[in-house]
């Protein structure tokens, strides 16, 4: 195998990189006929990811020697990664780079030809291996949406960086919600945030989902590769399923695409099954009961409502301004503590009139939204004269997950093939 | 402005050695145990590491030293405000003498900063040993590590616009500690050329020509002894 990159591809190539070393630690590189391929797969094997570089991506492609087979190798991550550590380097020195596979000297040469002729060259070991190959279709998933990776990107912005999971969810009026995870902890009083972010519907080039439907996934996997849409300005598909379901993020323009494929966090509560299912991998949904989300799951958190509500509260209640949202799913309460409940202490009374101190939320102004395990209180909206928040307004995904770790291992199946 | 003054006798303070500089640079990152030598054409401050590293500066100071067992005195003058130092000496021990001299000089470079620096930064930490090789056909000058992922070569060509100066009697291929080496990419980081000479015996010389703002010249000199042998040359 040689491939010749030079010129803003070389930088590309190193962002795919290091896209990659955030999910897995070994790098699978095959050249095949459409393209030069890098996967990686996580070591629970709950995330995968793949770039497809098509020939026209290099100066000069060749995919095997005439005559000899198709050579593919596993290399180390952190070795590749390291020939494209600096980035900045890569823009500013960087005019070439050549990468070819010597089978005799179970070498991956990589070459680096540099301003002032200046010659890096690295002789990296390499594994023989199998091919890595997941199985997913993007077209079995009934729900999908687009938007500019920068738009994607602006709204994972607020989270913290330090968040190892997110919600994806589509609300009341076909709003895309991303909020914040947090697993049940016996302690949880250290979880006192959560951040939610709303995206209306025009943002999106293509939505197609029902309200309702969420998914629970890795962010910092996501992120990885929303980096990358975002520095080459493309669009980041996202193709889901029912919770538990591997979802399939993608990109693609005409020189590349890239995947990744993330489990999501399984809805564990009575209506859905299926942790012990063999058919859990099969690309095609199943249609079950528990696919068809609740009516009520996530269809009633509509913010504006509780703005509404929190409105009408002030000077109502003196101390409490915000109205606080049972978060139990339907009839159930989970019996765990559940996320940290600050106003079960008593507040401070407060000059009415003025807001109290805010102590949980996120967002600026009174967007902010109270959790906590108290009754909601009375409300009537002066819209609609209803009363609010008493029937709980849940996402399936509110409530405590009470086997979170098993839904991470195996929902991504990895197909090796032995080699001819 | 003269680098420094040197006055063997300075009727007022009856000292030993007066030298005064005046301007004061950030080149003390090495200085730990520091030997001073006074010599006609300026200050040597040897620091040495494990007997086998040395570097050298010349520095801008007034330093004052009275004579054995009078503490070293520093004044340092910036805007009208002075600050005086006073060091306690030690017995110097012997410096270690690398008995490196011109005559037996067989390779020599002298490089732009600007080429070498970035490398540096990038070396493989891995690798225990930074291998120089110097040869009169290609690769002409290269650096080489050897970690865990494989081996990394960088190299720099003799008609490179980097490469300013390039003398080349035999091929030599050597191998330096990187533990020792990387002290070095300070003054590297400062500095606006390198010139880099290795003698019969392997010893390498680096010398680091720093410019500061006032346009002065100042010299960081490192010397460091080969690892080992040199081996036959890895892939």
């Amino acid at each position: 195998m040689k491939c010749l990159v030079t010129g803003g591809n070389v930088k590309v190539l190193g962002k795919a990189v290091h896209s990659l070393s955030r999910i897995g630690d070994e790098l699978y590189l095959e050249p095949l006929e459409d393209g030069l391929s890098l996967r990686t797969v996580n070591s629970s094997r709950s995330a995968y990811a793949c770039f497809l570089f098509a020939p026209l991506f290099f100066q000069q492609y060749q995919a095997a020697t005439p005559g000899q087979d198709l050579l593919r190798c596993k290399i180390l991550m952190k070795s590749f990664l390291s020939v494209f550590r600096s980035l900045a380097m890569l823009e500013k020195t960087v005019e070439k780079c050549c990468i070819s596979l010597n089978g005799r000297s179970s070498r991956l040469v990589v070459q680096l030809h540099c301003k002032f002729g200046v010659r890096k060259t690295h002789n990296l070991s390499f594994q023989d291996c199998e091919s890595l190959q997941a199985v997913f279709d993007p077209a079995s998933c009934p729900h999908m949406l687009r938007a500019p990776a920068r738009v994607l990107g602006e709204a994972v912005l607020p989270f913290p960086p330090a968040l190892a999971e997110v919600t994806l969810g589509i609300g009341r009026g076909r709003r895309v919600i991303l909020r914040s995870y947090h697993e049940e902890e016996a302690d949880s009083t250290a979880k006192a945030m959560v951040t939610e972010m709303c995206l209306g519907e025009e943002d999106f080039q293509q939505l197609q989902a029902q309200e309702g439907v969420a998914i629970t996934f890795c962010l910092k996997e996501f992120r990885g590769l929303l980096s990358f849409a975002e520095s080459a300005n493309l669009n980041l598909s996202i193709h889901f399923d029912a919770p538990g379901r591997p979802a399939i993020f993608t990109i693609k323009d005409s020189l590349l695409d890239g995947h990744f494929v993330l489990a999501t966090l399984s809805d564990t509560d009575s209506h859905s099954q299926d942790l012990g299912s063999p058919e859990r991998h099969q690309p095609v949904p199943q249609l079950q009961a528990h696919s068809i989300p609740h009516p009520d799951d996530f269809a009633n958190d509509d913010i504006d409502s509780y703005m509404i509500a929190m409105e009408t509260t002030i000077g109502n209640e003196g101390s409490r301004v915000l109205p606080s949202i049972s978060l139990s799913p339907g009839p159930q309460h989970p019996e765990s503590p559940g996320l940290h409940s600050e106003e079960d202490e008593a507040e401070p009374s407060t000059v009415p009139g003025t807001p109290p101190p805010k102590k949980v939320g996120t967002g600026g102004g009174g967007r902010g939204r109270r959790w906590g395990r108290q009754q909601p209180p009375e409300l009537t909206c002066s819209l609609c004269s209803s009363a609010h928040c008493s029937s709980a307004p849940s996402w399936p995904l509110y409530a405590p997950p009470r086997a979170p770790a098993l839904c991470w291992l195996k929902t991504v199946r990895v197909k090796a093939e032995p080699r001819t | 402005m003269p680098l420094l003054t040197q006055q063997i006798q300075d009727e007022d303070d009856q000292d030993s050695l007066v030298a005064s500089l005046d301007n004061v640079r950030n080149l003390s990152t090495i200085l730990k145990h520091a030997t001073c030598f006074a010599t006609k054409n300026g200050i040597k401050v040897t620091v040495e590491n494990a007997k086998c590293v040395q570097a050298n500066t010349l520095t801008a100071l007034r330093m004052c030293y009275q004579g054995y067992g009078y503490p070293l005195r520093l004044f340092l003058e910036e805007g009208g405000v002075v600050t005086v130092c006073k060091i306690n000496t030690q017995d110097p021990e012997d410096t270690l003498d690398f008995d490196f001299c011109s005559t037996n000089v067989i390779n020599k470079i002298i490089l732009q900063s600007e080429g070498l620096r970035e490398a540096f930064s990038e070396l493989d930490m891995m690798s225990e040993v930074l291998q120089i090789t110097m040869s009169l056909d290609k690769p002409y000058f290269r650096l080489s590590t050897f970690g865990n992922a494989g081996s990394s070569h960088l190299d720099y060509p003799k008609d490179s616009d980097l490469m300013e100066a390039f003398h080349c009697n035999q091929i030599q291929v050597n191998r330096y500690k990187i533990s020792l080496l990387k002290p070095s990419t300070k003054a590297l980081v400062l500095s606006c050329k390198v010139s880099i000479r290795t003698d019969n015996r392997g010893f390498l010389s680096s010398q680091y020509m720093i410019r500061n703002e006032d346009g002065q010249i100042c010299f960081v000199e490192y010397y460091c002894c080969p690892d080992e042998e040199v081996p036959e040359s890895e892939s």
